[in-house]
């Protein structure tokens, strides 16, 4: 935290990645799981359709890969800007 | 070998290892009684949270919910899991780094106010204690059924078992006991959804059975099942919510629910790095979702298995080409014992309503259904009552599986409740000893003071979990509702904030609190009555007389929005944080330079 310009371009950089991944976040469940289900309603998977299986299984596959994701670019982000532990 | 003795081997054998555990990893320091000394390898920790967070209500009760609420009740799978991801991104790095033990504490140092903190605590006890109810029943309950002992007497051995391990080894021993009790209830959980789904439709994984084919009949397993329950008048298991709004809010209010609740969020003060927070979450939620994506094939399977069992045509063909079971060969059929076991409980009950000798098993709900039994002669439903507990606890039993798998998955059982209860024993004791007795009544106690008084209150935690658990509140079901709405509505937003804005301070912090508890308590209370007692509730708690529709389930995420907005307005008209503050906002952003954590 030397230098506050490069603290502040690290915090907006850790922003833009934290939307980035909560838009993910919210189209895989309450998009594709619930609102955009009826419209998805052609396809199908399995004996159901997409929506049905994002809203039981997908959206959970999903959230996993966010996370370790979303953890790799904060690594990453953390030494670029030299605030690693 | 009999049932019983396999039963008393396994849940004996589970209990060894945790009480050796807990000699192993004793808590020498207070540091290691609230967050096991910070040196808890990542991955370790992710499992430890998800046996933490796996209760009673996830093993047993989950798969029996959606095998009869269908498609809807996917808001417990995505709520419960993408809470995660909330946790991940934007509270646990930075409550890492803050480095101390408590969440109170946090608030309390952010909003630089020990009313704030006095809040925190209040919401935090009303909140685990609900939870803990819960737990101590459900380890009551498995034991009775398990161990034919009764109810009682089965919460004294869950309560000691407990004790020993959460009053002696703190957040070291339970994370360490947690451990194991995550591989227990994880094997427990799968090995019999493996069997049932090579059963139905020859796929290995529960997650491809689910939408794999149904080997009997040959057609997809969700075209068969829904098209077994609606045969009976049942809605489809994959048809669509009558309420989308309300899906919609309960998912979201389980999400930041979850997000919000203390005993998960003290997991990751655990951890050496703030890194290791990240990826922390991340694991927790791996061995998570190894017990969420095979809940809904778990729910499925069950619920076919059930009907087939019913109408045995039903296998192959229609339901209604067949004739229904019949009494006599429930009575005399071997492989049928698993209801008259649970018939027993009374948790199963079947009566024979029109004479015939058959057990006819429809919806007689619906109108078109009625129709139908009117002209066979039926009058009525004939499986009067079947409770959603029973459809994993009796899943082994309906798939004619080994009895070592029973007994595994009452180990499961105990192990998911166990480890639950330990979790949010030491959420409660950390804020009596910490936030309350060092926080603002004796600053000064010493170190081996304060490691006392986690320990004195830890066991008074005890005695009053176990207390509740002997004489359940009648309300005890319904005040999960209110913790995950005050969850939701009160301590993620303020947690949120505090991290995310410099501007909100003191008053906008404790406004948006009494705002969001408020709100959302008296939208629950009207429903279910003021303060759960029965009578008091000013409107009937039903559908049709819900605000848009929105169940009292669902209103934390409405709770939230105010809490965010009254937060925000309150802040903007007073005065800004000191300026320590906001050097303290700025230093919990950068991970570099996270220590261990002090209680000072």
């Amino acid at each position: 935290m030397s230098d506050k310009s490069s603290s502040n371009a690290y915090w907006a950089a850790n922003l833009r990645i934290i939307g980035i991944s909560l838009v993910v976040w919210f189209v895989c469940s309450f998009g594709l799981g619930i609102i955009l289900r009826p419209a998805l309603e052609g396809i199908s998977v399995g004996g159901a359709d997409l929506g049905f299986w994002f809203a039981q299984n997908g959206s959970i596959y999903v959230f996993l890969v966010l996370i370790f994701v979303y953890a790799w670019r904060m690594n990453k982000l953390d030494r670029e800007h030299g605030v690693e532990e | 070998m009999d049932q019983f003795t396999l039963n008393l081997i396994f849940v004996g054998a589970t209990f060894a290892l945790y009480i050796g555990i807990a000699i192993w990893a004793r808590a020498g320091t207070t540091a290691e009684f609230y967050a096991a000394g910070q040196g808890v390898n990542p991955v370790l920790n992710g499992m430890a949270t998800g046996a933490d967070w796996m209760s009673a209500a996830s093993f047993i009760s989950m798969a029996g919910i959606i095998a009869f609420g269908g498609y809807e009740t996917s808001a417990y799978l995505m709520g419960w899991t993408g809470g995660y991801v909330l946790l991940a991104l934007l509270l646990a790095p930075y409550l890492r780094k803050f480095g101390k033990f408590t969440v109170p504490e946090f608030i309390g140092d952010r909003f630089y106010s020990g009313g704030a903190r006095l809040l925190a605590v209040v919401c935090l006890i009303v909140i685990s204690v609900t939870y803990v109810i819960g737990q101590m029943r459900g380890v009551g309950v498995t034991f009775g059924r398990f161990l034919e002992i009764s109810t009682d007497q089965g919460l004294y051995i869950g309560a000691a078992i407990v004790f020993a391990y959460a009053v002696f080894g703190g957040m070291k021993g339970i994370t360490y006991t947690q451990v194991a009790q995550y591989v227990v209830l994880i094997i427990a959980y799968t090995i019999p959804a493996i069997f049932i789904s090579l059963q139905l439709t020859g796929a290995f994984l529960p997650q491809l059975g689910l939408i794999g084919t149904h080997t009997a009949s040959g057609v997809e397993f969700l075209t068969k099942l829904d098209q077994v329950v609606t045969e009976l008048g049942f809605k489809a298991y994959t048809g669509e919510t009558a309420n989308m709004l309300n899906m919609f809010l309960f998912t979201m209010s389980l999400m930041i629910g979850t997000a919000g609740l203390p005993h998960v969020i003290i997991r990751f003060f655990t951890v050496p790095k703030v890194s290791d927070a990240r990826s922390s979450a991340g694991w927790a939620l791996v061995f998570i979702a190894l017990l969420y994506t095979v809940a809904p094939a778990v729910g499925s399977m069950a619920r076919l298995n059930l009907t087939t069992t019913m109408w045995p045509g039903a296998e192959q063909g229609n339901a209604l080409d067949g004739d229904a079971i019949t009494r006599a060969e429930i009575d005399s059929n071997p492989d049928l014992s698993w209801i008259r076991t649970w018939e027993k409980t009374g948790l199963l009950v079947m009566e024979d309503k029109n004479g015939d000798g058959m057990i006819q098993y429809y919806n007689d709900k619906s109108e078109a259904m009625n129709v139908i039994a009117a002209e066979r002669g039926w009058t009525g439903n004939e499986v009067t009552k079947i409770d959603n507990d029973i459809m994993v606890l009796a899943n082994p039993e309906i798939a004619a599986l080994p009895g070592w798998v029973i007994a595994l998955v009452a180990a499961g059982a105990l192990a998911a409740a166990l480890s639950t209860a330990a979790g949010l024993l030491l959420a409660i004791s950390s804020a009596i000893s910490h936030d309350l007795i060092k926080g603002s009544i004796n600053p000064n106690i010493s170190e081996k003071g304060e490691l006392l008084a986690a320990r004195v209150s830890m066991g008074f935690a005890i005695v009053v979990a176990t207390y509740l658990g002997l004489n359940p509140p009648g309300f005890a079901a319904q005040v999960v509702a209110l913790a995950f709405g005050l969850a939701a509505a009160t301590i993620f937003p303020v947690l949120m904030m505090g991290i995310f804005s410099k501007r909100i301070n003191k008053e906008g912090a404790i406004a948006g609190m009494l705002v969001g508890l408020i709100f959302t308590a008296v939208y629950i209370f009207t429903y279910k009555g003021w303060f759960f007692i029965p009578g008091t509730n000013m409107l009937e708690d039903v559908a049709a007389n819900y605000v848009f529709g929105i169940s009292p389930l669902s209103i934390g995420a409405v709770g939230a929005v105010l809490n965010f907005a009254s937060a925000y307005i309150v802040s903007n008209m007073t005065k800004e944080p000191p300026q320590h503050v906001q050097e303290l906002v700025e230093s919990i952003r950068i991970p570099r330079g996270a220590g261990v954590a002090t209680g000072h």
